[in-house]
């Protein structure tokens, strides 16, 4: 059996798409292990999901091109929380909020404050907090 | 012993001896005091922070007709306009018009004095509204306009008080979230807030004022300004480590430059979520290195510089002094912090990664000869103390 890959996506869904069945079929057609970050259904009815497909990497592909099919963009970098790195200045005010050390201090002596996307689960704790404005979710 | 000239010299052809105030400690580690005291000249320090007592004075010129503003907005953030007819000064802290500030608390405090100061030294087209109430020789009542930082005459930042020698720790005790200048605290001292570049902070490398003075010359993100005086609540009285280093505030410096020669990347607006908007910048300050003395000074490391930890929630507001406990640069750094028995993790406002970088771009400026030294034309006050303001019920 082929090893099993872990990938973070992040899916839009336009109002057409939103009230069909996808994540389902990805667990019970393709054998995806699904794991949904954070979820959102907007007034317009469009929907965003990031989430975690663990699976081989042919089902994988397989359950991608079958999301295809729908009206469904697909953002492979999973970035839900993105940090627009010309605005950030490293000060270190986001790091003590970030609950997984997605955003750290790993070099002392640069104290360059590093943002680790994979680290991510999307809390949104550190939002609000970033004094320069340099952390947005996408939705 | 060098003096101011013979430094200027040695940048002058080049062959300046500069390093940071990071590096020198080891340098003087390996080399001894006496020996480098000789062979270096210059030490730079740093920082990058917000700093609030920010702003600047903007002339605009005259318009056809002529205008004497007595309101004027910069992209609905209020200026002052209280001084001569097309001058106005625009300060870092003020909220654009219109903002619910903490109507909806926390409020967002998206935007005001500093990110106009941000997006002029950027260069973008900000937009100007001003009114007036009309004189025989300035008839026009109303303007509206665009501009960049190129199309004023002067665009001169005046900050009275920048680069605090040292600076408080912010924690909360209390049991519900607290916004503050200090950024955000959550309840039961699970953050705690430092503000301070340590070891490379231009004022815990000279703690006694020996050389860093009025008419000091400065690096303002960019620029090249100057000490003009002693910031406001400078309080170079009060109580220090046995090194002398200063265990609270203590001094601080009123600096100005010319803000068209700023770089966007160390002039930038800052929100502060409940609490409001501010200015970060980046400065940097050359020590020179006259004797074994000052040399001396410069080794200070950041585990001999002591922050006093205080309760945001009480003891800062209600002004009583209190103050939980010292915590050096070192402990704070590391991330955490020991706090009556608690672990509370460290976050910070001040980016030491800029600091860094500042104090590496003026100690090249100065290797390549494009940065002289200044010597200063009057010390900063040692013995003063910072007041109170007393509210009296009647005006005896
Ligand atoms: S709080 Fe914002 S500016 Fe500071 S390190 Fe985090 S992302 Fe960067
Ligand atoms: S959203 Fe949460 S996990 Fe992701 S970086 Fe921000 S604080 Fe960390």
């Amino acid at each position: 059996m082929s090893e099993t890959v872990t990938k973070k996506l992040m899916l839009f869904f336009p109002r057409c798409e939103c009230e069909k069945p996808i994540i389902y079929h990805l667990v019970k057609d393709y054998n995806l292990v699904v794991n949904v970050y954070r979820a959102k259904v907007t007034p317009e009815e469009e929907g965003y999901l990031v989430l975690d497909v663990t699976g081989v990497e042919e089902d994988i592909e397989q359950a991608l091109a079958f999301v295809k099919t729908f009206n469904v963009s697909i953002n492979y970098s999973g970035k839900g929380v993105t940090r627009d790195e010309n605005s950030c200045t490293h000060c270190g005010h986001c790091v003590t909020h970030c609950p997984t050390g997605a955003l750290r201090i790993d070099d002392k002596m640069t104290r360059e404050v590093i943002y680790s996307e994979a680290d991510c689960i999307e809390c949104m704790a550190c939002i609000g907090v970033c004094p320069f404005d340099a952390l947005a979710s996408a939705f | 012993m060098k003096t101011y000239e013979q430094i200027n010299d040695r940048i002058e052809s080049g062959k300046a001896v500069v390093l940071t105030a990071d590096e020198i400690i080891d340098y003087v580690d390996k080399k001894g005091l006496a020996a480098a005291a000789k062979e270096v000249d210059v030490v730079t320090t740093a920082t990058f922070g917000p700093m609030c007592s920010s702003g600047c004075f903007l002339n605009f010129g005259h318009s056809k007709p002529k205008i004497r503003m007595s309101e004027a907005w910069i992209e609905d953030v209020l200026v002052y306009t209280g001084i001569a007819a097309v001058d106005v000064y625009l300060g870092a802290t003020q909220l654009r018009h219109g903002d619910p500030a903490n109507m909806y608390h926390p409020g967002e405090f998206r935007y005001g004095g500093g990110h106009v100061i941000e997006d002029l030294v950027a260069g973008r087209k900000l937009q100007l509204f001003a009114l007036s109430y009309g004189t025989d020789c300035y008839p026009l009542r109303e303007i509206r306009t665009y501009f960049t930082i190129n199309d004023l005459n002067q665009a001169i930042m005046v900050n009275p008080r920048n680069c605090y020698q040292n600076y408080n720790v912010g924690i909360n005790f209390s049991d519900r979230p607290i916004y503050t200048y200090m950024g955000t605290l959550e309840p039961e001292r699970k953050n705690a807030n430092y503000c301070s570049a340590g070891q490379l902070s231009p004022l815990l490398n000279d703690p006694y004022y020996d050389v860093i003075g009025v008419g000091t010359k400065v690096w303002m993100a960019g620029a090249q300004g100057h000490v003009y005086a002693e910031g406001t609540q400078h309080a170079g009285a009060c109580e220090r480590t046995p090194g002398g280093i200063p265990k609270g505030g203590a001094g601080t410096l009123a600096l100005t430059c010319d803000m068209k020669k700023m770089r966007p990347e160390f002039v930038r607006g800052v929100t502060f979520r409940g609490y409001g908007v501010s200015l970060a910048l980046g400065i940097g300050v050359p020590i020179p290195i006259l004797n074994e003395d000052v040399l001396k000074r410069t080794c200070v490391r950041d585990r001999d510089i002591l922050a006093p930890v205080v309760d945001y929630s009480h003891d800062y507001p209600q002004n009583n002094g209190k103050v939980i406990c010292c915590v050096s640069y070192e402990q704070l750094r590391s991330g955490r912090i020991d706090v009556e028995g608690k672990e509370v993790a460290v976050g910070s406002l001040s980016s030491y990664y800029k600091a860094l970088q500042i104090a590496n771009l003026l100690a090249d400026e100065i290797r390549r000869g494009d940065f002289r030294l200044a010597e200063p034309i009057a010390p900063l006050p040692k013995d003063k103390k910072m007041k109170p303001l007393v509210t009296r019920k009647k005006p005896s």
